[in-house]
């Protein structure tokens, strides 16, 4: 080993123990969880702990719930990210345009909800969304149109969670979004104006394929919380009505340390894992074609 | 020059004083803890859960005045984190000496192997009710002493129901039905009852009076498409299909006294801490119009319909440090005289027959309703995956009410589910009979 390699490795070896305590050992002993039946009887005893291979995906695979749960986090991904990344780039358009006033402020404001806890946030939305009292159902009514019952109707259910969480996220974000604008060079919007392009026209063709990069990094990381959802239904809905809200980590959450089947619980992780790797490994794909 | 000199000094000293006051506070802190530690009595460790916890406080003192070498460390757990806390303690080997848990949780906390035995506690069995003690005897054992009980009885609005010719309350489910539609043919309320979909105690306790125990004699099945559970669940169905109650679960009940005092719905089942807020939220005007009934029978074969076996009983973990004393401090919170007392704190009922005879119960109008109920509860299975089942259980009534499945396919599914949950049951029971 020259000296070089060896000092590589001196400097290296911290961090890679820590990856390998805490990442590459849970997952490790994650997997070898989900190829178990770990539950209640085996913390009892451990005799009663029985290898099953692959049983477990294959009855996940085979269960309505774990369907229902996959699709409905699914469609909030769907539905909810790219409304929460057009919402983000809207704010911060309209923070970033030269007309705007108190930027600070509007920044701050947009910014806030980020930074509140989930718990607070979901729990006032409850009360927003109330049928009878609630301001949101309220305000319906003075327009004229008929009240709904967002948490309890299984079509709103979904929707109203979305909703939460766009406001909730789209500040984050923005400020990423400001930052990518931010980079773009003025001489390209002069540029663009000397040869006749329009607003419009100066957007799609000098905004949007200069925030490219940018684009990649808030959906990547916009999808992979989103595939994670969990505290808004659980704060709000606790998954009902008829499981229209119950996500894959709370359908985890549920089998895991509600019901204590350990195993299945793992299947479930190692499930959604794979799913995110996907997601990602799909959006890097879409990007490198642009 | 001096006086200089003086002040410097001055506050030398003042220095000096800070810096030892911040050195001893430590060794303060220290002195203070051992202090603590060095109490000569024999400690018991008692985690008892929410409200209870709070006020079983204010009798500890009586129990530490007549065990003198015994010192009661008493910790209040929150209801929700209650189940987790003690899970997470049992494997963590962190469990207290006593603990107050709820009595559909006995089943569980024995498959731990978490549990002591209790059997030779020398307790009066006889003074308690039946029903409720059969929840802490898991496979013959026992496992916990009942501490107070919560069962669930009809309440009702005795001028509605008066006006259609059951001043008493319905004796059966015939009359049920019969004094639903006539509620709402004569346009006594806008409905009959209000069942929520999303509390499973109301199939449950419609299955338990007739005659079902939901799973099979060990266990190990479920037993949902025998006649008992499907006249229930039928009966259950019935009621929302000819829209007698309300579709909605408890989350959208707003307000359930001001729908009760508007005639929006004249039944509704539910425990007895509502006989509190019964009393204190319905308006002056409506305290004498309501009353509660024990549940309606099947048929008349029966006195009474049988209700759930609720509450919450003290455990010795097989962990426990001080079990002999441990062993008092359950004997002592059982005594009658503790019941009543537990009583007039908190307003929970208590378990023995002999602590019903305190005035302040036998007395009240409500509470009858209850004592008599009690006589006829029963427990639900002793499995350790059952709160799994009750949850599929509710979820298939609701599914069946709001039209997503029939009520044929949703029994054959609960079944089929069910058999499912307990499949490690039964290769556990397989092997140890091995």
């Amino acid at each position: 080993m020259s000296r070089e390699t060896r000092a590589a490795v001196l400097f290296l070896t911290p961090a890679l123990v820590v990856l390998g305590v805490f990442f590459f050992l849970p997952v490790l002993a994650g997997f070898a969880l989900s190829v178990t039946d770990f539950d209640l009887y085996a913390i009892g005893d451990i005799r009663n702990l029985r290898f099953i291979a692959l049983r477990n995906y294959v009855a996940l695979l085979r269960s309505d719930v774990f369907w229902t749960a996959f699709v409905n986090t699914l469609y909030f991904a769907l539905a909810g990210g790219p409304l929460t990344v057009a919402t983000s780039l809207g704010a911060a358009l309209l923070v970033n345009a030269k007309a705007a006033r108190l930027k600070p402020l509007f920044r701050t404001i947009y910014f806030a909800p980020v930074v509140t806890t989930l718990v607070a946030v979901g729990i006032v939305f409850r009360f927003l969304y109330h049928p009878r009292f609630g301001m949101i159902n309220r305000m319906l009514e003075s327009i004229g149109l008929h009240p709904v019952d967002w948490l309890s109707d299984p079509r709103f259910a979904m929707p109203a969670i979305i909703l939460v969480a766009v406001w909730k996220n789209f500040g984050y974000n923005m400020i990423i979004f400001i930052a990518g604008l931010q980079n773009i060079p003025d001489e390209l919007y002069e540029a663009a104006r000397i040869d006749g392009a329009g607003e419009w026209k100066q957007f799609r063709h000098v905004t949007l394929p200069m925030l490219g990069p940018t684009f990649l990094f808030v959906g990547i990381v916009t999808a992979i919380g989103y595939l994670q959802l969990f505290a808004e239904p659980y704060v709000m809905t606790h998954g009902g009505p008829l499981n229209r809200t119950l996500s894959a980590v709370m359908l985890m959450y549920q089998e895991g340390f509600r019901w204590w089947r350990m195993g299945y619980a793992a299947a479930i992780a190692f499930l959604l894992f794979l799913a995110i790797a996907a997601a990602t490994a799909l959006q890097m794909k879409l990007q490198e074609r642009r | 020059m001096k006086a200089e000199g003086r002040r410097q000094k001055a506050e030398g000293r003042t220095r000096r004083f800070l810096t030892s006051a911040f050195c001893l506070l430590p060794s303060a802190f220290i002195l203070l803890t051992c202090s603590r530690t060095r109490d000569p009595r024999t400690p018991i460790e008692f985690w008892a859960l929410g409200r209870e916890g709070e006020v079983v406080a204010e009798m500890i003192p009586e129990f530490e005045r007549r065990n003198p070498g015994v010192r009661v460390v008493l910790q209040q757990i929150p209801w929700i984190a209650a189940h987790e806390k003690l899970m997470t303690a049992n494997v963590g080997r962190s469990t207290p000496d006593v603990a107050q848990i709820g009595n559909t949780w006995i089943a569980e906390f024995v498959t731990l192997r978490a549990l002591d035995e209790l059997q030779s506690l020398p307790i009066d069995r006889a003074d308690f009710f039946p029903g409720i003690w059969a929840t802490n005897v898991v496979d013959g054992k026992l496992y916990g002493v009942p501490w107070y009980v919560d069962t669930r009885v009809l309440f009702y609005r005795k001028d509605l129901l008066a006006a259609v010719g059951y001043p008493r309350g319905p004796k059966t489910w015939a009359e049920w039905m019969d004094c639903m539609e006539r509620l709402r043919r004569e346009r006594k309320s806008r409905f009959g009852i209000l069942m929520p979909l999303n509390e499973h105690e109301h199939v449950e306790v419609l299955a338990m009076s007739a005659g079902s125990r939901f799973l099979n004699a060990d266990g190990t099945r479920g037993a949902f498409r025998e006649p008992a559970f499907r006249d229930a669940f039928a009966f259950y169905y019935e009621i929302f299909r000819r829209g007698l109650a309300p579709k909605v679960s408890n989350t959208q009940v707003a307000n359930l006294y001001q729908q009760f005092a508007q005639a929006d719905f004249a039944m509704h089942i539910t425990g007895p801490w509502n006989v509190g807020e019964f009393r204190r939220r319905l308006p002056a005007d409506m305290q004498d119009k309501w009353a509660t009934a024990p549940l309606p029978a099947r048929d008349a074969s029966a006195p009474t319909g049988i209700s759930m076996a609720g509450g919450a009983s003290l455990v010795l973990f097989r962990g426990a440090k001080n079990k002999a004393a441990a062993r008092k401090l359950i004997e002592f919170l059982s005594e009658p005289a503790q019941q009543v007392r537990f009583y007039e704190l908190c307003g929970d009922l208590p378990a023995r027959r002999s602590a019903w005879r305190a005035p302040a119960l036998a007395n009240d109008p409500h509470f009858p309703a209850f004592r008599t109920q009690l006589e006829r509860v029963a427990p639900f299975p002793a499995v350790a995956e059952w709160e799994q089942i009750a949850t599929t259980l509710y979820q298939h009534g609701e599914a069946a009410v709001r039209g997503a499945t029939t009520a044929q396919d949703s029994l054959a599914d609960l079944d089929r589910t069910t058999d499912g949950i307990l499949e490690k049951r039964r290769w556990v029971l397989a092997r140890s009979r091995r």
